[in-house]
């Protein structure tokens, strides 16, 4: 009973003895803040990596790809049978993108992907992340109106309303250029035939050069409208042999791009935009390519060696993980414009090979389980398929992101274990300070063992004080984080959390229940060590010097 | 070797290997206590050849050479001496807080010296009242906890709070007794020198000791306050026969004791 009201009374006349305990609880706070951030953040990244990559993938690095998909797939669906929720197959491969933006040509590196798009949305979170609303309920790969993401002012217009305007500005500036080269022939021609006439009065043997000359350009002129639009018509078309892909386009056909479209692509977000800051320090996109323009690709074919082919597509969407590393590089088209480019089709069966197979499971599924059950369904020794699950991808990521996670915590528990040392110090001097009480206690027959527990519940106390204050201010923090964040960027004027790095908007938080419990149990657990050679001490202190002692 | 002393041993029947302290109760110590005030002459507290030394700094000090001391069962005993003498020095024997190097304590017919610890401990909480120079009250304690503080130290949780109101109300007669019943809720330190002792009388007081131990009880007083002191340790002893052995400056007061001795050359003389 004494022990309990002295730790008690000790408790309250030493308040002091709690700034030694800040120290734990401004460690437990912040491990609980970098542990839910940690969390947050590799969460949302495994959220994403697994929306965009479905569990199971059987591939081939082979560039005929999978020739007899069906024949894998029934073996597959055989193989796992209930846990299979969908199966898609896709034809991957690097590609360079070509644009034009300021009139200047553009390319860049780029993961063309062929989907099936009436399946590939069974296997991953793909649709979500398009802008245009139809496409999140299926994806066509036709241009849209406009309704492109309607709350980003930076991407509008988009869709037919961008094509179709830049199409008449494109006429407009074409007929203008014409008009002004009909000028300029008809001020030379005049000029010619003055200079001719001029010439004529002149004896001289140049006289029939020019002459020729003048005959030449003037076989041309009559015929330069048609074959201006010719050209221009070519220019758009591009050097395509693919002009048969698309059905409304048949041989002959001059492809009109104000009404038609070629076939649909969507681009990654990073891959048609920057983000970045006005001069008010807001973050804004800036689209040099919108849906409704042009983009050519080129890629390799399917022959041996490869040749690359060259094909213009449309984009109709972007898409945004907000992955930035697939943002930046991934472009879809459907899989049977990317199989009949490459001649990945076969003539006889009419079956377009793959590069790989994608699989999800139903929730309940295991993945290690399914891919084990696959590998040796085909094993490596025999087949020229790999089958990897989503994790196994994304571990040198993961495991990175969970090595970062292990060492900020390993040092975290260091600075709450120094203060720790801290706190051993303070009962030190308290259990010093407490000698002379320690004698009397024990003149009054106060056991060793019951004055170490009074030190010992008063490490408790305060152990427990802190962690709870420690905790109290770790969730208020986490649960006030961005608000705290746009604060300390007041006062700063620097930004803590910039959306053109991380591309979320606000922090994100995870807090496991399980983890705080942890973290406050291993600083009350700090508090006890650190009190009991303090206890100890004042355990075994004589009596009569304890009473002595002024 | 013990001529000074009259010990009538094993005067109890029934002197078990058991200590008496283990078994009686406070409850029924009023009984005992009756019996015991019926047997005169008889002593309470002995020191046999008692020595001890302390050692500093590779010197020995012999501080008691062979002490012989009794003191009897409801008399008050005076110890006088030069400062540094070995006074408290004897007083910590006889209440355990320290061990002799050679020679025996007892206490009613028991060895006391020798014992475990945690009899010890036992002894000094059921047995000994203690008061000092400097009251030593524990000073985040009111003056009500501090004299219900011994008999929560020898209580657990559980007994202390079924016993819990008879405690309180005899530590408020307690220090009603001492005339401090208006002060319950005060701090020591909001407290005089002579509230303080009296706080530290009746905490001592609180377990129904047998033996009273004063270190210069008055040694920090002025006259009037000691002379108080002094009053109310005698009604004490008169009216409850409570034994008392007291080390004192004041030849005044050792003049009014029972009995007196003299620490002098690590040696004790008996005086009265
Ligand atoms: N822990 C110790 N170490 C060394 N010497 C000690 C120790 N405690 C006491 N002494 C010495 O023992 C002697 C007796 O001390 P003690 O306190 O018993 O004297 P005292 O008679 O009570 O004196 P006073 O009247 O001043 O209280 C003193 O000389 C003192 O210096
Ligand atoms: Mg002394």
């Amino acid at each position: 009973m004494y022990k309990l009201l002295l730790c008690w009374r000790y408790l309250k006349t030493r308040w002091i003895a709690l700034a030694s305990i800040v120290s734990v609880t401004l460690g437990v706070a912040t491990m609980i803040v970098v542990n839910s951030v940690m969390d947050g953040f590799t969460s949302q990244m495994q959220d994403r990596m697994h929306g965009i990559l479905s569990d199971l993938v059987v591939e081939t690095r082979s560039t005929n790809g999978i020739a007899e998909p069906n024949w894998y797939v029934d073996r597959i669906r055989g193989r796992l049978g209930d846990s299979v929720q969908g199966i898609t197959t896709v034809v991957t491969l690097p590609a360079m993108m070509t644009f034009h933006h300021n009139g200047n040509a553009h390319t860049q590196q780029i993961n063309l992907i062929g989907i099936d798009k009436e399946t590939y949305a069974s296997v991953s979170d793909f649709s979500k992340y398009l802008l245009h609303p139809d496409n999140k309920q299926k994806l066509d790969f036709v241009l849209k109106q406009s309704g492109y993401a309607p709350e980003r002012e930076a991407l509008q217009p988009a869709g037919w309303e961008h094509r179709t305007r830049v199409e008449t500005l494109k006429k407009a500036r074409l007929s203008e250029m014409e008009r002004y080269r009909l000028l300029q022939e008809k001020i030379s021609a005049e000029q010619r035939q003055q200079i001719a006439s001029d010439v004529a009065t002149l004896p001289s043997t140049n006289d029939e050069v020019s002459t020729e000359a003048t005959n030449g350009d003037a076989a041309v002129s009559p015929n330069t409208t048609a074959s201006a639009t010719d050209e221009i018509n070519q220019l758009a078309a591009g050097p395509s042999s693919f002009g048969a892909a698309t059905p409304s386009a048949p041989r002959g056909h001059v492809f009109d791009a104000a009404n038609e479209q070629r076939i649909g692509i969507v681009l990654g977000i990073g891959i048609g935009s920057v983000r970045g800051r006005d001069s008010d320090g807001k973050v804004k996109d800036y689209f040099f390519i919108r849906p409704g323009d042009d983009v050519s690709v080129a890629f390799p074919n399917a022959g041996s060696p490869p040749r690359a082919i060259d094909e213009m597509f449309t984009v109709v969407d972007f898409y945004e993980s907000k992955m930035s590393e697939y943002d930046a590089t991934f472009a879809f088209v459907p899989i049977e414009a990317l199989q009949r480019a490459r001649g990945m089709i076969d003539p006889v069966s009419q079956q377009g090979a793959v590069t790989s197979i994608q699989i999800k499971l139903k929730p309940d599924a295991d993945l290690q389980v399914a891919r084990d059950a696959l590998r040796d369904e085909f094993p490596p020794a025999e087949s020229y398929v790999q089958v990897n699950s989503w994790r196994d991808t994304q571990g040198p990521l993961l495991a990175a992101v969970q090595l970062e996670t292990t060492i900020l915590n390993i040092l975290l528990f260091m600075i709450i274990a120094v203060a720790g040392f801290g706190i051993l110090a303070t009962f030190f001097m308290i259990v010093v300070e407490k000698t002379r009480d320690i004698g009397v206690l024990k003149s009054l027959g106060a056991p060793g063992t019951g004055i170490a527990s009074i030190f010992l519940g008063y490490g408790v106390l305060l152990g427990s004080v802190g962690s709870g204050v420690g905790v109290v201010c770790g969730l208020l923090f986490v649960w006030n984080i961005n608000e705290i964040a746009r604060v300390l960027e007041w006062v700063t004027g620097r930004e803590v959390f910039d959306p053109t790095v991380y591309y979320f908007d606000t922090i994100p938080t995870i807090l496991h229940p399980f983890m705080i419990v942890w973290v406050s149990v291993g600083a009350v657990a700090i508090a006890i060590l650190a009190s009991v050679l303090p206890s100890i001490r004042a355990a075994r202190m004589h009596p009569v010097e304890a009473l002595r002692y002024e | 070797m013990n001529s000074t002393t009259p010990v009538k041993q094993n005067t109890k029947p029934n002197a078990s290997a058991i200590p008496p302290w283990r078994v009686v109760r406070p409850e029924s110590d009023g009984a005992d206590q009756v019996a015991a005030q019926t047997v005169t002459e008889k002593t309470i507290v002995l020191a046999k050849n008692v020595t001890k030394s302390y050692r500093r700094h590779k010197t020995s000090v012999a501080v008691l050479k062979g002490v012989d001391f009794s003191a009897d069962q409801g008399k008050v005993t005076a110890i006088v001496g030069q400062s540094g003498s070995g006074k408290s020095t004897l007083l910590h024997l006889l209440g355990t807080l320290d061990k002799p190097d050679s020679g025996e304590i007892h206490f009613a017919n028991q060895r006391i010296d020798n014992l475990s610890a945690r009899q010890r401990d036992l002894f000094r909480n059921k047995k000994l009242g203690m008061i000092f120079q400097f009251y030593h009250l524990l000073p985040e304690l009111t003056l009500l906890e501090n004299i219900v503080a011994p008999a929560m130290i020898g209580q657990s949780l559980f007994s202390y709070f079924r016993n819990r109101s008879g405690i309180l109300r005899r530590a408020k007669s307690l220090a009603d007794m001492v005339g401090l019943s208006h002060r319950l809720h005060h701090k020591p330190n909001e407290l005089s020198g002579g509230e303080m002792q009296r706080t530290a009388i009746a905490r001592a007081l609180i377990t129904d000791p047998k033996l009273l131990l004063a270190d210069e009880p008055t040694g920090n007083l002025d006259q009037e306050s000691g002379q108080s002191i002094l009053q109310l340790l005698r009604n004490l002893n008169e009216e409850t026969g409570l034994t008392i052995v007291m080390v004192t400056h004041d030849e005044n007061i050792a003049a009014q004791c029972d009995a007196l001795v003299r620490l002098k050359g690590g040696k004790v003389e008996r005086l009265k």
